[in-house]
């Protein structure tokens, strides 16, 4: 707790975690090499799965479609590799569960040129052809959510996008893929920009970056096209400032109302990795093939940020970068909120931000907990204000509705900073994550009674 | 080339690393300089008091641990700060045995009845306090000058009575600026009582020492600075109110501040973090009740200090603060709830 919170330029709380970014941060991004086999889970986004449209056997060439988009909420999928369909079934995915996907053998031989489609002109595209666009090419959230991208562009009927803030926070550990990519793709993101102005209609664009990363922050000020409008705001350290709600406080000092979005403050978020995407495949019609990728952690010998095709097995990642005897936990995606890995055969997913390995001695899993003493510390880190000590001991005796109900449990979003900090180990977000499982299950349930009545 | 099984574990995969037992640890520490002071200033006696409620107090928690078949909580440090207050509350020539009644009180009814660490809703150290004040009302009100020539050399007869005999005070007895005042209506100056040239219970007499241990726990942000903030000021605003009006009867709010236990109070005993509310404001209502209450009970009650029942009645409060006084959660305008 500051004695002197003054809230300019920033969200209230929130938590500073060492950055451990030094390691990746100067390292240029590098292209991975292809991997022999690509697993592709067609799960890979938030929505309806995409429909695999080719046939075991066939031939495809890298950016070619392999399934399509069922429905609004979803996106297609492209070929990441050029290479042959070697099997239709289903395939292992992070959360354990199998899920219907393609195995890829990938051609040794191809020169990998990439297959152009129609490609989108900035300048005459509307901003329903840029939607479209935007879906045919599979882009999803690449900052870790997967949301699909042109769902979230499109600005619901009676709304107005005045702001678009672009996310340049990275404010997980480890993680300095946005940070490369606004040191090397400036073009590719101002293009995006471009796309994304339009699409959403938005009067100006304004880039919101941490100062840990003020060398980008410069690098990206220098290039703006003098068409542009864009802004570049600059803003303290803090997590967890890259969450939407956080970012749009930061930014435009607004608080975006319980259980909404950012467009009922006039406000659309986009990350910067998914603009400079957008800006990188949209003139050229292609789908997405590959992101970039963190590799970092304790247990990693070639620590670096790397472009790796979507499907690459995470087996295959680790054996190139070399990785220590003794590993014993790997999480995609950053410390914080990243998912710990159970199995190596599952495969890279548009989703992953980052790939961290910890080995035994690294691993600060706390020993011992204890009852909740009142420190009121999880209170000082909450971004949403919520009381987790009080969830937490409504939690123990499985008070969920009353969570949701009096304590607006629905309103958390998983940040971990309440665990982070609490002295007693207690695993709060852990239990939260439950309790919305089970409040939003019951939440269907009592939808479906009621139709049903 | 791999391990056959990975570990997992749900995220955060990285934590603070400050648990609770670092935070008890850095409590004891900044007692030991006010703990070192009373020894210093009241000699043996202090130090046989404080050491014999301590170890009633860990010996308690201990073998209640043992008999309920749980594993033993006093490496968390608690039940020795509990045993640590409890000492500097009492006073120096206090007999051993009531103040070894005291600490078992204390740990049993104050804390492990209520399930231990994290559920008590009184401090456990003034629930032995109270206790022992409504059983021994003689002895714990026979206070002791301080900085006698042999206070190292002879331990006054009183502190070793046998179990379940009254004491025998020696002649000489001090009394302390409170009851001095409340009774004779002399005032001793903010000096000495900021510095501790006083009588008055074990720990409560060096202010300086005390509100210096609360500064070191507050830079590392292991105590609220809101609540001895909100009982300073609120004490300090009513007494100043109350020496404007009238400085004939009423005394400066200085000496109001300084003397006391307010101070001890203010600092270790109302800042128990599991027997304070958990909100900003909440923090604020608490404080200022004690505050408020402390100078009510010393200036119109019967008794010269009041910080202890001013405490213990706002820990009866501070659940109810917590029910009614929650944070405005983000992306809502409700502050307050509504019951
Ligand atoms: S995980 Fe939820 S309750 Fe915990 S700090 Fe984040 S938003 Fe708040
Ligand atoms: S941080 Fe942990 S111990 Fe402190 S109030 Fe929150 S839940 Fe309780």
């Amino acid at each position: 707790m500051a004695l002197f919170n003054f809230h300019k330029n920033t969200f209230k709380h929130g938590i500073h975690p060492p950055e451990s970014k030094d390691e990746t941060r100067g390292l240029p991004i590098r292209q991975f090499p292809f991997s022999p086999v690509i697993i592709l889970p067609m799960a890979q986004h938030i929505g309806t799965p995409s429909e695999i449209v080719v046939r075991e056997g066939q031939e495809v060439v890298r950016g070619e479609l392999l399934a399509k988009a069922v429905g609004y909420l979803s996106v297609p999928m492209h070929a990441p590799v050029s290479g042959i369909i070697r099997k239709i079934a289903n395939v292992p995915t992070i959360s354990g569960k199998m899920s219907p996907g393609i195995y890829l053998e990938t051609f040794p031989s191809s020169t990998q040129e990439v297959l152009e489609g129609k490609p989108i002109d900035p300048d005459t595209a509307t901003a329903e052809e840029i939607l479209q666009g935007i879906q045919d090419a599979g882009i999803v959230g690449l900052g870790g959510a997967a949301f699909p991208t042109h769902v979230k562009l499109k600005v619901p009927e009676g709304k107005k996008c005045e702001t678009l803030l672009i996310n340049g926070i990275e404010c997980e550990p480890y993680l300095t893929t946005d940070h490369r990519v606004m040191l090397e793709q400036e073009s590719d993101i101002f293009t995006g920009i471009k796309y994304l102005l339009k699409a959403t209609g938005a009067g100006k664009a304004i880039i919101g970056i941490e100062a840990n990363k003020q060398d980008a922050a410069d690098h990206l000020a220098r290039h703006i096209p003098e068409d542009l409008p864009v802004s570049i705001k600059v803003l303290p350290v803090k997590y967890p400032q890259g969450a939407e709600k956080m970012l749009v406080t930061s930014v435009l000092q607004k608080e975006v109302p319980s259980q909404g979005f950012p467009i009922e403050v006039g406000v659309v978020v986009v990350n910067v990795a998914t603009t400079a995407e957008i800006g990188r495949l949209l003139p050229h019609g292609s789908g997405i093939q590959e992101r970039v990728i963190t590799i970092a952690g304790p247990g990693v010998k070639k620590k670096g940020n790397y472009r790796i095709p979507v499907g690459t097995p995470l087996r295959f990642v680790l054996e190139h970068v070399g990785v220590d005897e003794d590993i014993t936990e790997v999480y995609m995606g950053g410390p914080m909120m990243g998912v710990a890995v159970s199995n190596l055969d599952i495969s890279i997913v548009k989703g992953t931000s980052g790939i961290l390995v910890f080995t035994g001695k690294d691993v600060s899993q706390p020993s011992k907990t204890y009852p909740c003493i009142k420190c009121g510390a999880c209170l000082d880190a909450c971004p949403i204000l919520l009381n987790p000590s009080k969830l937490g001991i409504l939690a123990k005796f499985e008070a969920y509705d009353e969570m949701a109900r009096d304590f607006h449990l629905m309103d958390c979003f998983e940040c971990g900073s309440c665990t982070y900090v609490c002295p007693s180990h207690i695993p709060l977000v852990q239990y939260f994550r439950l309790a919305k499982r089970v409040v939003r299950k019951r939440q269907a349930e009592k939808k479906e009674e009621e139709v049903n009545v | 080339m791999f391990k056959k099984t990975l570990d997992i574990s749900s995220s955060p995969h990285i934590y603070k690393g400050r648990s609770t037992d670092d935070i008890m640890k850095n409590v004891v520490w900044a007692l030991l300089p006010v703990v070192g002071f009373s020894v210093y200033s009241f000699g043996w006696n202090a130090l046989w008091v404080i050491a014999t409620a301590t170890l009633a107090c860990v010996l308690t928690e201990h073998v209640l641990c043992k008999l309920s078949k749980k594993e033993t909580t006093v490496q968390d440090y608690s039940a020795l700060i509990t045993g640590l207050l409890l000492g500097l509350t009492l006073p120096p020539i206090f007999p051993l045995w009531m103040a070894f009644v005291g600490g078992v009180i204390g740990i049993a009814l104050g804390k492990y009845v209520f399930g231990g660490l994290g559920y008590n809703v009184f401090n456990p150290a003034l629930v032995g306090r109270a206790v022992l004040q409504a059983a021994f009302p003689v002895a714990i009100t026979t206070w002791h000058p301080a900085f006698l020539a042999d206070r190292f050399s002879t331990v006054s007869g009183s502190v070793f009575t046998w179990p379940f005999m009254q004491p025998q005070f020696d002649a000489i007895s001090g009394a302390t600026p409170l009851s001095a005042f409340k009774f004779d209506g002399i005032t001793a100056s903010t000096a000495e009582l900021a510095f501790g040239q006083i009588s008055g219970s074990t720990g409560e007499t060096c202010a300086i020492l005390i509100a210096l241990g609360g500064v070191y726990l507050i830079a590392r942000n292991m105590m609220s600075w809101r609540i001895p903030a909100a009982v300073l000021l609120s004490a300090f605003v009513l007494s100043g109110l109350l020496y404007v009006i009238n400085s004939e009867v009423y005394p400066s709010p200085f000496f109001m501040l300084f003397s006391g236990g307010l101070m001890l109070g203010a600092v270790f005993m109302a800042t128990d973090m599991v027997s304070s509310p958990i909100t900003p404001i909440g923090l604020w209502i608490y404080g200022g009740i004690i505050g408020i209450l402390t100078i009510v009970i010393r200036i119109w009650s019967g008794l010269p200090e009041g910080v202890m029942y001013s405490i213990l009645l706002a820990n009866a409060i501070s659940p109810h603060i917590d029910k009614v006084i929650q944070n405005r959660v983000y992306g809502t305008s409700r502050k307050i709830k509504t019951i």
